[in-house]
């Protein structure tokens, strides 16, 4: 099969303003005649579901949480860029578009990017027409900072929690079209699969999480906006009940899955402080700003803090290694992302990680408090030093924190072709759930703009191009289709419900991410990754034999809902080691061994790999099919990434 | 409905008539309060008798005792309606409920407090105001001496089946201000010169403390008012004037007459 | 399985569903690190009573870091535990003492029904937002963000509004279950901005009819819920809300029913 893109011809500059000329328009008298299913409400959903009803759509949103505002969108804090320049230091749409194909490894579509940035400038406006309370300077205009490393001020934030207040934009407006009868809401229900009815996707399968009543729903088009899948690697920042189930299960109806290897790894997160970690949380990046990241120069010195018997503060300055500011002069701590957890992981692997397990580094504020004061520190990171405090019961002003990189992000989902349709017709991915456009590594604050861009400006228009197309006829659940995808669901169910096996689900799941992180995390080797297949292989099987799965289905069954979720992340998992052992090149987040350059840098390799891989289930335990889309750029140059 | 009823059904409006009616109620208090120390004077009565005759007797004063009258039953009412509503809103209550470490003892005990204010109301009432009004009450006679103001002669006038008037005018030939009233004040006297009378006042006055200590700034919130500036003097004056100084000396009136 | 060296015992509410009658059950939790978070304290329970094969205690959660708002247990009499300005999510095991018994509640509230276990149904407090919690702006067509100067005294007073994560503490710490600090919360951060006036009264007086309307109870000003409220919104909101709901209803012309 040859994926079209459908990448609008012309000037990059032109192609989106001239796409949406020539999309079809839906007759305002015939819109609500059409049913959209809308699963999912995070940025991406919420935006989708209010900005389809104000047009007229009839919306039916799910989510599993018991409120839409619960999605794990809440919980970026950092800000979202948007090309305003505001700040008059230089910032344009071009210069975004160009910082987030170099930010991607050059692995993004340049049509899809540009067409990001341009529509950034207009979520700033209508969050703010919504009531966003975005910072503001005393002037009374809103106020911007440099984030993740960038040249240019061009973050607008909200405190450390511009998620939650983007969210519930969203969420008022969608509440706004619920109370106009226009959105139909669906709190704790579980999409578990999509039907397909004539190769179109027509609806859905959810299961109602308090009842377990097993519900199918008609709708001409259906929109996925789930979210990430990092936690397939069990500790994540993602909330606990972020999953791939909705994707995941597209996918197996068809829906090829695009560069499920892509992963980013936030360097600054709390590290883990025992077995019974269930989560990861994420400290603000701007910390690099003015901490300094470090670890003892020897592995003795390495063992002795380790062991408690020597202190962090009491490292002598000669004994410390600043490994980022030694390794990278320019950037010093202000590296990207992907390269600052690298060195953090080396520094591991070295045998001189610091804390209880040896799985963090430090970064040291000692020098930022003795230049600037305590104060200046307390009012620029007070609720970060807080929340630290909190989780570590360590005082961040005394002893330096500890960090280490954790899995933040998924860049890898379902490919959509540049209306955000997959490869099923109907069947639309958006936000992070997509292959999206940040390529092979996602810069800061771009994934917020991401979701609400597909959700606000792109989809109104591009959906109603397919549904101009296919016609108002009603829809409904009739169709043997919807019968046989229930009936699919229902077996698993009880496939599951009659797991009686020794292994809690939790322990598959723990065991899941031990082998995603050892093998296809920040650092891979095809060794590793071929190692990775057959335990993952071994885990599925063990998994449908010996896991533990109680209760019934017809009551709030937390035991069954993981389950359901873990099985689908132990498929997901083999697909994304086959992934990243098929890109045998360093891009962006992660790093293949094999692929270095003489420094021990990332080597990207332009020549074979500047392509999207999307893959196509094929059949239960079979390898899956791998399909290309060739990568072309006509406005930027292709080079290598240095930081030194 | 109109818009009014509208408000006043809803738990803001209700809780709104709470408000007006407990700071109307704390209000009076002063002025009653001011009044009644004329019991610390040492003229046999007479400035408290007269206060208590220009109290009933005065128009608007006695419009505003109305008002008050229908306060007290109002602020009880909604109270009660308050109460079982918010009975209703949590039908299943905590087997461990550790309120102290969020919220004042008193602002959690308002309905007991008010309850006891309510029973020390109707008693007071009945003691003083009713007996006033309708109980069968002696009279008293002052004649002072106009050009020597501290001579003044006091005459009981016991009752005798039959309501004397109340008069207040200039003996000329005696050279006096003769003023007849009822004398109130020997029934203060006597039910304060009862023990367990007096220890009910003290008790009520420590509830009504305790009570104003929450109401008085709580009022204020409930009319929405709530200004930076202005809540520390209401938060003052709320701890200060009225959970303290008020029943204090409110308190003190039957300890005074009971060890006089 | 982890382990640490503290040993508690757990007075858990049990009740399978919303008509069940419910009942405390005693565990045990042994060899409980400090350093694991009050959930994840759980989860250990959860694992040991599922190799037994019996239901795991079931309670809401999802981010885990205190944003989301989903967690919701009162724990030994208040709600998100001892400590003041977090979340359940957020407390730790080193707030408790060796061998001390925990009893462990659902939010208690007519309008919040108990689902399972420590899970409660919150959708009242969605509807409320949908009766008016919103500016009435389509997608698009609005004007630059730059055109409303908003000054920092206002733009910062309706951020600390809007921080609310609507996890409910103030109502289960309320003795008369009020969802005043809430609501209050919602409808100040559009009260104080420019772009929430054209709505500010319709909105106050819907969003207070929805409130009454769910069964909540009448707030007495005992401050409970601002004490307990894990983003520490201030009572002011509420105090902001009767100005605006009695202003609208005596002095505004425009009737809302
Ligand atoms: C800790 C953290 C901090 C971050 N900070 C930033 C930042 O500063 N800037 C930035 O740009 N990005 C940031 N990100 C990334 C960004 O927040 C996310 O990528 C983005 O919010 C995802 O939005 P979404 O709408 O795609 O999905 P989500 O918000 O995750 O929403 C997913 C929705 O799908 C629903 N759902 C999922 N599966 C199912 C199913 N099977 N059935 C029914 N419903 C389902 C869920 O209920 C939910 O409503 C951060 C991420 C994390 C984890
Ligand atoms: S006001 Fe506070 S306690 Fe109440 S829902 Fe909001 S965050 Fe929770
Ligand atoms: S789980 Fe999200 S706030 Fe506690």
């Amino acid at each position: 099969m040859i994926l079209d893109s459908k990448i609008p011809e012309g000037p990059l500059a032109e192609k989106w303003s001239k796409h949406k000329f020539n999309l079809k328009l839906v007759n305002p008298a015939n819109k609500r005649k059409y049913t959209v299913i809308v699963i999912g409400s995070g940025l991406a959903g919420s935006s989708a579901a209010a900005s389809l009803a104000e047009l007229g759509y009839n919306v039916k949103v799910f989510c599993f949480q018991d409120s839409p505002r619960r999605a794990h969108s809440i919980a970026a804090q950092g800000g979202i860029n948007a090309a305003k320049n505001y700040r008059n230091d230089g910032d344009s749409v071009y210069r975004l578009f160009y910082d987030t194909i170099k930010g991607g490894d050059y692995r993004a579509r340049e049509a899809n990017v540009h067409r990001l940035a341009e529509e950034s400038v207009n979520i700033i406006d209508q969050c703010v027409a919504q009531g966003v309370p975005f910072a503001r300077e005393y002037g009374g205009l809103l106020d911007n900072r440099s984030f993740g490393g960038s040249q240019v001020s061009r973050t607008f934030y909200a405190r450390g929690q511009t998620g939650q207040q983007l969210l519930l934009g969203a969420y008022s407006a969608l509440n706004r079209q619920i109370n106009a009868g226009t959105v139909k809401m669906y709190n704790r229900h579980e999409m578990l699969d999509v039907v397909v009815v004539d190769g179109k996707a027509q609806g859905v399968i959810t299961r109602n999480l308090i009842s377990g009543e097993i519900e199918s729903h008609a709708g001409h088009a259906v929109l996925l906006c789930t979210g990430g899948y990092g936690n397939v690697f069990y500790l994540s920042t993602n909330a606990m009940g972020s999953n791939t189930t909705a994707i995941w299960r597209a996918h197996k109806k068809g829906a090829f899955f695009g560069n499920p290897c892509y992963t980013q790894i936030h360097p600054t997160c709390i590290p883990v402080s025992g077995d019974h970690q269930s989560k990861l949380t994420l400290m603000s990046e701007s910390l690099r700003n003015d901490g300094r990241v470090w670890v003892p120069k020897t592995q003795a010195m390495a063992e002795q803090i380790r062991k408690g018997q020597l202190k962090a503060s009491d490292v002598k300055e000669e004994d410390r290694d600043y490994f980022l500011e030694r390794k990278y002069p320019s950037f010093g701590n202000l590296v990207p992302r992907d390269v600052a957890s690298r060195n953090a992981k080396e520094a591991f692997d070295d045998g001189r990680g610091v804390g209880g397990s040896g799985k963090a580094v430090y970064l040291d504020f000692s020098d930022a408090i003795r230049r600037l004061g305590k104060a200046a520190i307390e009012a620029k990171y007070g609720n970060l030093f807080d929340m630290y405090y909190q989780i570590t019961d360590e005082n961040p002003y005394e002893q330096p924190m500890r960090i280490y990189p954790a899995v933040h992000y998924t860049m890898g989902g379902l490919w959509v072709d540049y209306n955000l349709m997959t490869t099923i017709p109907g069947l639309y991915a958006l936000g992070e759930c997509n292959f999206s456009d940040h390529g092979a590594n996602r810069l800061g604050a771009s994934a917020l703009m991401q979701g609400l861009a597909d959700g606000y400006f792109v989809i109104p228009y591009t959906l109603g191009d397919y549904l101009a197309g296919i016609g108002p006829k009603p829809v409904d659940t009739t169709h043997p289709a919807f019968a046989e995808a229930k009936k699919g669901v229902e077996d698993r169910i009880n496939k599951l419900l009659s797991l009686k096996g020794t292994k809690t689900v939790d322990e598959y799941h723990r065991e899941l991410g031990n082998i995603m992180w050892e093998y296809c995390g920040m650092a891979r080797n095809e060794e590793g990754l071929t190692k990775a297949i057959g335990l993952i292989q071994d885990l599925k099987k063990d998994f449908w034999q010996n896991a533990i799965v109680l209760g019934a289905n017809e009551e709030l069954n937390m035991s069954l809902e993981k389950a359901n979720r873990v099985a689908d992340f132990i498929e997901l998992g083999e697909l994304m080691v086959r992934d990243a052992l098929h890109r045998r090149e360093s891009c962006g987040g992660h790093f293949r061994e094999e692929s270095q350059t003489e420094e021990g840098e990332a080597l990207r390799n332009d020549d074979e790999f500047a392509y999207v891989a999307a893959w196509q289930f094929v059949g239960e335990d079979q390898p899956e099919q791998l399909h290309k889309e060739a990568l072309v750029y006509e406005n930027v140059k292709l080079t290598q990434r240095s930081y030194k | 409905m109109s818009s009014f009823t509208k408000a006043f059904s809803s738990t803001l409006g209700k809780k709104l008539i709470m408000g007006l009616t407990g700071l109307f109620l704390a209000l009076f208090l002063v002025v009653h309060l001011i009044g009644n120390l004329q019991l610390f004077k040492d003229d046999g009565g007479k400035a408290f008798n007269e206060y208590s005759y220009f109290m009933t007797h005065f128009m608007p004063i006695k419009i505003i005792s109305y008002l008050l009258y229908a306060s007290i039953v109002l602020h009880a009412v909604y109270a009660l309606i308050l109460t079982l509503g918010n009975k209703k809103a949590r039908t299943v209550g905590y087997a461990q409920y550790n309120g102290a470490a969020n919220s004042t003892w008193s602002s959690r005990n308002m309905g007991i407090l008010g309850t006891i204010l309510l029973i020390f109301i109707v008693i007071h009432m009945k003691t003083f105001w009713a007996e006033y009004h309708w109980g069968g009450l002696p009279y008293i006679k002052y004649e002072t001496n106009l050009s020597d103001a501290s001579d003044v002669k006091v005459t009981p006038l016991p009752y005798e089946g039959k309501q004397l008037v109340h008069s207040q005018y200039v003996d000329t030939q005696n050279g006096t201000e003769v003023v007849v009233a009822k004398d109130l004040y020997k029934i203060v006297n006597e039910a304060f010169s009862q023990p367990w009378y007096v220890a009910l006042y003290v008790l009520s006055m420590i509830a009504m403390g305790f009570h104003l200590y929450h109401g008085f700034q709580s009022g204020f919130q409930t009319l929405g008012f709530d200004h930076s500036k202005y809540k520390p003097l209401i938060d003052f004056l709320g701890l200060w004037v009225f959970s303290i100084i008020i029943p204090a000396l409110f308190a003190a009136m039957p300890l005074y007459f009971l060890f006089k | 399985m982890s382990s640490g060296n503290m040993n508690l015992t757990l007075k858990v509410w049990r009740q399978k569903n919303a008509s069940d009658k419910g009942e405390f059950v005693t565990y045990k939790a042994d060899s409980i690190s400090p350093d694991m978070s009050f959930l994840e304290m759980l989860d250990v329970v959860n694992e040991r009573l599922t190799k037994k094969g019996q239901d795991p205690i079931h309670f809401d959660h999802d981010c885990r870091e205190g944003i989301c708002g989903m967690c919701s247990l009162y724990i030994n009499g208040r709600p998100h535990g001892p400590k003041r300005a977090i979340t359940t999510c957020q407390l730790h095991m080193r707030s408790f003492k060796d061998g001390e018994t925990i009893t462990i509640e659902p939010w208690r509230a007519t309008a919040f029904p108990v689902i399972k276990d420590l899970a409660v149904d919150r959708s009242a407090f969605d509807r409320i937002q949908q009766a008016g919690g919103y500016v009435s702006v389509n997608t698009g067509g609005v004007p630059d963000a730059n055109e409303i100067p908003i000054p920092k005294v206002i733009a910062d007073e309706a951020f600390n509004s809007a921080t609310c994560i609507q996890c409910g503490a103030c109502v289960a710490a309320c003795k008369n279950a009020s969802a005043s600090l809430f609501v209050s919360a919602k409808i100040s951060q559009l009260a104080l901005l420019p772009q929430g006036q054209p709505e500010r009264y319709r909105r106050a007086q819907a969003m207070v009819a929805q409130m009454d309307a769910e069964g909540f109870g009448s707030c007495t000003n005992t401050g409970a819920c601002e004490i307990e409220c894990p983003k520490e919104i201030s009572l002011t909101n509420i105090n902001r809300m009767r100005r605006d709901y009695f202003g609208a209803k005596f002095f505004k012309e425009e009737e809302i029913n």
